[in-house]
Parts: structure tokens; C-alpha cells; sequence
């Protein structure tokens, strides 16, 4: 007898049932992106039969860091840079919830970059959805690890010098194991996305193209999109890692050039999650272990009778 | 307890095994009766460098090191030696270091062994010392013995360190039975053969040589079973018991032991731990077990620990119970990685941003290490909020005989202040139907609000680091700012009331109640400050001792208590900056006249005759300059 029922409950919800009673309405700016993801989710969670309850959304700082105010699950707001780490180790502690992380750019690929770099390499099952506008939002508009070089910004009065980080290369390299490009104005195509990478059972990196209409006015919104499983134009296999990565190089380069390349571009199925390997290799329980503090007939083993003895 | 004593010093070289030789030697003299406190001494470097393990032996409690010791084994460093021998000796003098190093610390009257196959007397003169000059002036009686030779024709050479054991059981008058005893539960076959008979070849060789020493074992009995156990192993081994099933870290000296301890152990306990990329993840982890129903850890040590100041900050304000070690080592910065210091207690008290809503305790002793670890996690998980377990290098490598049965308790799994789905349909919710996780309940006043774990039905709302409503939603009106400030920091009378009533309590009286003067001292001093109030009434002084563990919420009244029975109070600390006297003249705003202090920064603990010394000179008006390497800072007033 689970003390957390909700987890695996069959129920079938509507989209607007993961809509929070307190704040219902989204404070974004008109036309940001942002709605975007927000709507992929509600419709990504229902279509899975996930229920508010067996979600833990877990965000960083900024106006991605919103989305679990907007979201009706349990939902953990946490500091700059840092979804990831307590992302990974609440799906250790359960593995039965569905973990999911979200934050910006910024957070993700700037300040939080170790720990991108490292969760994805660990391959945690667990989905990262990365809010890409290009530019610091709540903030008011500083040039950010993915804008393009030259970006000019308050902070940046000549223009930026640096290349812009190459998202979906930097998780393939780190060790993702399912990465995808998708944007907010292609809602259909988001959902679907969105819904595989929760499905997927390892570390599942969306880079999701949010436009920001107020600080990025001059950024393209991300039309028009090609989907590259749908283009003939493009022909790779997403689970090749040379030609992924190749496909990879080639999407970054041109997103500036305003070709917009969205869709799955390394899926792995067979590579084991992270919490397989550990319960495998004897590091981890195969129950999980939140279930232990509920359970009055759960033995607890003491110091005295395993670890005592040999210091006598 | 001078006398009567074995203080012994096994010094050689950082890699040969001194550690693991010193540590059964000191078990095979607490299996003889006695009670032993060993100290372990290394540079900050991998490997050669001149390192020793000193075990302190008696019949009576042994509270602290000591000051100096009566018996050196000094066996060569095989890592001094350069490979190329054609080259000069790239350490220089280095190899002869076990010897002559460790001279200024040997008492009068003490025995000298050493390694006469690896050090020659010859050496000793490029490091500028008369050994035979300076042994006839201390009364010392010197034993160079082949150690070398000895395990070479009767085993490996690497057993010269068994040789060095044979000897000094020879010269001490000590059965060697027990070391006999040890050898067999770690080794087999062979090896154990022959390095039994290393032993007691060495053994039979010295007790033929002319012997003029009157070091010898001391005897004891003990009424109890005994263990030895260090510092970090207490500490983890009262998470563990306390429920703890989850660490993150990341490897830092001296914390590195506690994380390692926990490590090799989880995983058999049906836990998890977790090395990760960074101090921030590692607290990041612990807060994200936490948060989703297992009692976790993490820690590190000062640089490590900075950053894990804005979790620390996330915990407080999302009321996530988090256990968090700081190992200090001397700072700033990098600092002396390998010395111990007691210099991160502002750190500690008010990293990250925002007014500091914590619990930090410092146990002064082993057994305090285990107790205040469990009491860690009992009033984390209870009042949601962090506790910092703060040790230092000196306590974490500090290995004595306690008590077996201080671990005969029972386990303590429990979540404290959660509840399960049936209490939580019960719960106040949103009229959405979110939960009202920060719901202060009016009828409960210690300001906790009972959690729910992700995955429960009907238990979700939102944790975040901005101020927030009942159900978690982020929101700057005054009136519930003011409110659930209050609430938070109303936890910490809470705690401090329950405090009060702990059993042991975690503030440490010692010496006659009705003594005129007092010392105040917290965390890993508190042993040797009492060895020092023992030798202070025995030479006619009147002088009792308070060591506190509570750093925050702080003791108020005992210390208040403490401080009005006395006419003065030297406060000893390891750091520069006064900083507990500080921390006590902030709380309790009174006594600035009374307290002056005793501080020592130099990378090593107080020694117990430093404390007297400097306690005497305060009493004569505090002019005095100490001989030691402490200073005296005199009371600066309200």
C-alpha cells in the first residue's frame, strides 16, 4: 500500500484541470513564449494520465521560473541555476513521480551550466525543458549565454564578442539521451514533444523556443519553423549520435540566419536512466525510498548491530 | 593524569602506513584497559612529507592530547627517498624528519626508537641535530633499533612498521597478546604469519638489550564494553541512526571523512549517496531529497560550505528540514587545508542572504558528535527548518574510547512534521484545492506547519524561495510578509524552549560550581579546556569551565547563569577574531567587562598547559605575553 496514491492513479483529465485556482492567469507579457510552453504542458500531462499530484515541476529564477505558478501540480520554485540538482534528487527519493525541470536559458545553460552539463551526462530520468528567448527577460533585457554574437544589450554596448552556446551539442556531448528543438508559435508540435520527453526514460533535454516580444523585439519569433523529421530537406538519423551531432552543428548555426530547425534530433532508448544503474549496481533501493518513512513495518537497521562491532 | 601516562608518538612518513599502524596500536591498548585519545597529525601534501599519530594513554579519562609526549618511534619515510639515486635527495633533510622533528615535543625522561636501518645518526647532523648532546641533557633514553632488518629477514620490509610495535611493547613492559589479537581479525595466512613473527622477533631482540627508561604501559580496567570511534565516524553514525538514508557532497578535507563514512555505508543501510559536480548541487540534492519525504544530508567544509549559501537560504525560506556538516579547517580561502581552526562560526551563523533562520550546533566531544547528530536531524525534520553539525579537523581525526552502549538505541525514522494523505484530506486547503502548506495552525504556537510529500493526493502547493501565502504562491503583501516572517523566526523559540529541556543537555559544566572563575569554550576545545580546569584547582585555583554547543538559538540562560556565578571568564577559542566572545556579548548584551579572551591560530589545537598558562596571566592583570602561540585579548567592555 503506497502512502502516495496519486502516483500512478489511472484518471482522465482535462487540460484546464491543471489550471491553479490562485493564479489561473498567467502574468507574462502579451505574445511571450512563454504561454507556449505552459500550453504544451497542460496538454503533454493529460494526454500521459498524469495527475496534478504525481507531478513535481521543479523551476529556477526568471520568467520560466513562473511556470509552476501558473501549473497545477506540486511545484518547487528554487534559486538561479539550481532546478536541476533537486530535480535529480527527488527523483531519486521517488522514483515515481514525474520530475520535471524548467528555467531559462540563463539558468540553464549560463549559471546553472555545471549542473546541465552533469545531470545530462548522469542521464536522470527526467525532462528539462529550457525556456531559449536569447536575451535576459525578467531582468529587462541583458544579452544572454544564447544570444547571437553582436547582440548588442545594456549590458553589452558594443556588442557581444562571444559566440552563443550551442544548446542541443552541449547535451548530446554531456550525454542527454533524448534532445529536442521545439518553439511556442508551433503548439502542436510542442505538446507532442513534450509529452516523448516525459515518456522517455532518461535524461530528456527540450530546448524550447520562446520569443520575447518586449526585450527581444529584435530577435526573429521563431517563423518560420521547419520540422526537420518532416522537411525532406533534412535527412539524419536521430539515433546516430555523428549524424545527430551533425545535424546539431548545422541547426545552431543557422537559427541566426533565420532558418528555424525544430524537432527530435538524438533520441538513445536503449541506455539504461541513471536510477536503473544504481539500483542495479546495488547503490540504490529498488523500492522507493520516500516509501520507507510511511511504512511502520519498514526495518531500520541501526549502527550497533551492522558498523559497532569493529570498533570494539 | 601526567605521571601514570603513556603518551606515544608513531612518526614516519605520509603514505607508510601510520595511520592504520597507530590506530591498532591504540585499539590493543584500550582492549589492555586503558582509556586512549589519539591525534593525528599530516601536511597538506599526497604523499612523502613527515606525519605522525600520537595515542595518549591511561588508567583515568583522557580528555585531550595532552601536552608533549614520552615515547617516539620514529621509523624512516620510504617516500623521501628519490628513486634517481644518482640525483641528490630531492626532500633534502626530509628523510630524517621522523626523528629529528619531533624532538621539542618529548618529555623529560622520554624513550627514543628509532629506525636505525632507515636513519642514520650521520643524517642527523645535515638537519643540524646532536642527538646524543640533547638526549643527555632531557634525561632521554634512545633505542636505535633495525626495525628494517627485522621485517626484512623475517617478512617484508614494509613490516617495520609491526617491528616499531614489538619494540615499543618490549620497552613499555607490554604484553603483545593483543596486537596479536587485532593482526588476526585483519590479516590471514602469510601475511599474518609473518608479521607475527616481525613482532615478536623485535619483541625478543629489545627485551635482551639493556633497558634504563621508566616509561612504562600504564594499567586500567573498564567497567563497560568500549569502542573506538573518531569524530566524522560519530557524526555519521548518528545520521544513520537518526534515519538518515541520503548524502550529497563533494569531496573536501577535512570534511571528506564524514562524506566517505556515510558513502561506504548507505547503500548496505538501503540509501543513497551521491558524489556530484559542485557544493551547490550537493546541497541542492539533500534539499530535493528532503523536500520529497527522506531525511538527507550534505556538508563540506569553509569553501565548500560558501557555497552552499544560497540552498542553506532556500531551505530556510521554503522550510525544507536539511542537515548540513561544516568541517572547518584554518582559512580564509584556501588556507591550511589540513589544520584545524575554529574560524567559520560567523560563516556559519549568518551565510546567505536575509535574516538567518538556522539551528547550528557544535559538539565539543565523540560522543556529543553522535547525540547532536541525532539531535540534528530531530529538530530539522520537526521544525522544517537547516541544522549545521559544525566540526573542525580536530575533532573529526580525533579517535577515543567511548561508551559502546551510547549506540544501544533504537533507530529514529521518523519525518517529523509530515502528514500522511489521510491527515492531509483533513488539512485546511485552498478553495482550488491546493494544500495550505504554510498554514499556520493559531492553536499550535512553535510556528510549524505540518508538510505534505510530493506524490500524496491532494497534498500540492508550491515551495518557493520568494515570500509566499499559505499555499506556497508568491505574494509581497505587508500584512503576510509580516505574518510569515514571524511564523518562520517564531521556530527558533520553539527550538531553543526544547533545547532547554535535552537530555544530555548540549552545554558542557565542568569543575567545582562555586568557583570564582569560569572559561567558556565551544565545540572541540571543550575537552582540553576541562583537562586544564582539572590542573588549574589542582594547583590551588578556582575556576570551572562551560563548553557550548549551541550556537544557534543561543544558550541564553545557561550561559547567563554561567557568567553571573563568576567574577571572570577567559573565553578560548581557535581563531583570530574572538568570535564566540562576540557572538556572546551580542546575545546576551551584558558581561563585556568580565570577558577576555584566550586565542590560538597558529594550526594547532590548544595544548591543556597553554589554557593554564594563559588563564594565570590573565589573572595577574593580563600584561604577561604568553610563551606559547596564543594571544590574550583583553575585555572590551559593553
Amino acid at each position: 500500500m503506497s502512502a502516495f496514491s496519486a502516483i500512478g492513479e489511472e484518471a482522465e483529465l482535462d487540460r484546464d484541470e491543471f489550471t491553479p485556482g490562485i493564479e489561473p492567469q498567467a502574468t507574462w507579457c502579451p505574445g511571450c513564449g512563454d504561454f507556449g510552453v505552459l500550453k504544451a504542458l497542460k496538454q503533454a500531462a493529460p494526454e500521459l494520465g498524469l495527475t496534478p499530484d504525481e507531478i513535481l515541476l521543479v523551476t529556477g529564477i526568471g520568467c520560466s521560473g513562473k511556470l509552476n505558478s501558473y501549473f497545477d501540480s506540486y511545484g518547487y520554485h528554487s534559486i538561479h541555476g539550481r532546478s536541476l540538482p533537486i530535480a535529480r534528487a527527488a527523483k531519486l527519493a521517488n522514483p515515481g513521480l514525474s520530475v520535471i525541470a524548467a528555467g531559462g536559458d540563463g539558468d540553464g545553460y549560463g549559471i546553472g551550466g555545471n549542473h546541465f552539463m552533469h545531470t545530462a551526462r548522469e542521464n536522470h530520468d527526467m525532462t528539462y525543458i529550457v525556456f531559449n528567448n536569447e536575451i535576459f527577460g525578467l531582468t529587462k533585457g541583458q544579452t544572454s549565454p544564447t544570444s547571437p554574437k553582436g547582440h548588442k544589450s545594456k549590458t553589452q554596448p558594443q556588442g557581444s564578442a562571444k559566440d552563443p552556446i550551442r544548446p542541443l551539442s552541449l547535451a548530446l556531448t554531456s550525454g542527454a539521451s533524448y534532445i529536442a528543438r521545439t518553439a511556442a508559435v508551433n503548439p502542436r508540435q510542442a505538446g507532442n514533444i513534450l509529452a516523448e520527453a516525459i515518456e522517455h526514460d532518461g535524461f530528456a533535454h527540450v530546448d524550447f523556443l520562446t520569443q520575447c516580444p518586449t526585450w527581444n523585439k529584435d530577435a526573429k519569433q521563431y517563423v518560420p519553423y521547419v520540422d526537420v523529421q518532416d522537411s525532406d530537406d533534412y535527412d539524419f538519423d536521430v539515433n546516430d549520435r555523428g549524424e545527430a551531432a551533425e545535424m546539431m552543428q548545422e541547426t545552431e548555426d543557422v537559427l541566426h540566419e533565420g532558418t528555424v530547425l525544430t524537432g527530435r534530433f538524438y533520441v538513445e532508448e536503449d541506455r539504461p536512466s541513471y536510477q536503473q544503474e544504481k539500483i542495479d549496481q546495488g547503490q540504490m533501493p529498488e523500492e522507493p525510498l520516500a516509501e520507507r518513512y510511511f511504512d511502520d513495518s519498514a526495518d531500520w537497521q541501526r549502527t550497533a548491530d551492522e558498523l559497532i562491532a569493529r570498533h570494539r | 593524569m601526567t605521571d601514570s601516562e603513556l603518551v606515544w608518538r608513531l612518526a614516519g612518513g605520509s603514505g607508510d602506513g601510520m595511520d592504520s599502524t597507530g590506530q591498532a596500536f591504540e585499539k590493543a591498548l584500550m582492549r589492555m584497559g586503558l582509556n586512549v585519545f589519539s591525534h593525528r597529525h599530516y601536511p597538506s601534501r599526497i604523499r612523502g612529507g613527515h606525519t605522525y599519530f600520537e595515542v595518549r594513554a591511561g588508567g583515568e579519562k583522557v580528555r585531550s592530547r595532552g601536552d608533549g609526549y614520552n615515547f617516539l618511534l620514529a621509523l624512516g619515510d620510504s617516500f623521501a627517498r628519490n628513486p634517481q639515486e644518482d640525483q641528490p635527495a630531492y626532500y633534502g633533510e626530509e628523510e630524517v624528519k621522523p626523528l629529528s622533528e619531533n624532538l621539542d615535543d618529548l618529555r623529560e625522561g622520554g624513550v627514543i626508537v628509532y629506525d636505525e636501518g632507515m636513519l642514520e645518526e650521520d643524517d642527523l647532523a645535515t638537519a643540524d641535530v646532536d642527538l646524543e648532546e640533547r638526549a643527555e641533557a632531557n634525561d632521554w633514553h634512545v633505542y636505535p633499533i633495525d626495525l628494517r632488518g627485522i621485517a626484512r629477514e623475517h617478512g617484508r620490509e614494509i613490516m617495520r612498521n609491526t617491528a616499531g610495535v614489538g619494540a615499543t611493547a618490549a620497552l613499555i613492559g607490554m604484553d603483545t597478546e593483543p596486537v596479536e589479537e587485532l593482526m588476526s581479525d585483519r590479516m590471514s595466512g602469510d601475511i599474518l604469519e609473518s608479521n607475527i613473527t616481525v613482532l615478536e622477533e623485535a619483541y625478543e631482540q629489545v627485551t635482551e638489550m639493556d633497558q634504563a627508561h621508566d616509561v612504562q604501559v600504564p594499567e586500567g580496567s573498564h567497567e563497560e564494553n568500549q569502542v573506538l570511534v573518531s569524530g566524522s565516524q560519530a557524526v555519521a553514525y548518528g545520521a544513520l541512526d537518526a534515519g538518515c538514508r541520503f548524502i550529497a557532497g563533494y569531496p573536501m578535507t577535512p570534511w571528506t571523512d564524514v562524506f566517505t563514512i556515510m558513502s561506504q555505508n548507505l547503500p548496505n543501510f538501503g540509501g543513497i549517496a551521491e558524489q556530484v559536480e559542485d557544493e551547490i548541487a550537493a546541497a541542492s540534492l539533500a534539499i530535493g531529497a528532503s523536500h520529497t519525504g527522506v531525511k538527507a544530508m550534505s556538508g563540506s567544509s569553509g569553501g565548500g560550505y560558501a557555497l552552499m549559501s544560497e540552498p542553506l537560504g532556500l531551505a530556510e525560506m521554503t522550510e525544507t528540514p536539511l542537515v548540513l556538516v561544516e568541517a572547518m579547517r584554518a582559512g580564509p580561502s584556501t588556507g591550511m587545508p589540513t589544520k584545524p581552526e575554529q574560524g567559520d562560526l560567523e560563516h556559519v551563523l549568518y551565510t546567505s542572504q536575509g535574516d538567518s533562520n538556522r539551528v547550528v550546533f557544535a559538539p565539543g566531544t565523540v560522543e556529543e558528535c553522535y547525540e547532536q547528530a541525532r539531535d540534528a536531524f530531530h529538530i530539522a525534520y520537526d521544525y522544517q527548518i537547516p541544522v549545521t553539525i559544525v566540526i573542525d579537523q580536530k575533532l573529526s581525526g580525533e579517535i577515543t574510547n567511548i561508551e559502546e552502549a551510547l549506540f544501544d538505541r533504537e533507530p529514529d525514522p521518523s519525518l517529523g512534521s509530515v502528514l500522511t494523505e489521510e491527515e492531509i484530506a483533513d488539512a485546511p486547503h485552498h478553495e482550488s484545492g491546493i494544500f495550505d502548506r504554510f498554514q499556520h495552525d493559531p492553536e499550535n504556537d512553535d510556528g510549524v506547519s505540518p508538510r505534505s510529500i510530493p506524490g500524496q493526493k491532494g497534498g500540492r502547493f508550491l515551495a518557493t524561495g520568494n515570500e509566499h501565502t499559505p499555499q506556497g504562491h508568491i505574494e509581497e503583501d505587508p500584512d503576510n510578509r509580516v505574518f510569515q516572517m514571524d511564523r518562520r523566526m517564531r521556530k527558533l523559540d520553539a527550538i531553543r524552549e526544547e533545547l532547554d529541556e535535552f537530555e544530555p543537555v548540549h552545554q558542557t559544566a565542568y569543575g567545582p560550581e562555586d568557583a570564582e572563575y569560569g572559561i567558556l569554550t565551544w565545540g572541540s576545545q571543550q575537552g582540553t579546556v576541562e583537562e586544564a580546569i582539572d590542573r588549574l584547582n589542582d594547583d590551588g585555583h578556582s575556576v570551572k569551565a562551560l563548553g557550548v554547543s549551541d550556537l544557534m538559538p543561543y544558550p541564553e540562560r545557561e550561559v547567563t547563569d554561567f557568567l553571573e556565578s563568576v567574577e571572570e571568564c577567559l573565553v578560548v577559542e581557535m581563531n583570530a577574531s574572538a568570535q564566540f566572545r562576540g557572538l556572546t556579548q551580542r546575545e546576551l548584551g551584558q558581561f563585556g567587562e568580565k570577558l577576555s579572551s584566550l586565542l590560538k591560530y597558529n594550526g594547532n589545537p590548544f595544548e591543556p598547559a597553554e589554557i593554564v598558562e594563559g588563564f594565570e596571566i590573565q589573572l595577574n592583570g593580563g600584561d604577561e605575553a604568553p610563551s606559547a602561540q596564543t594571544r590574550i585579548e583583553p575585555a572590551a567592555g559593553d
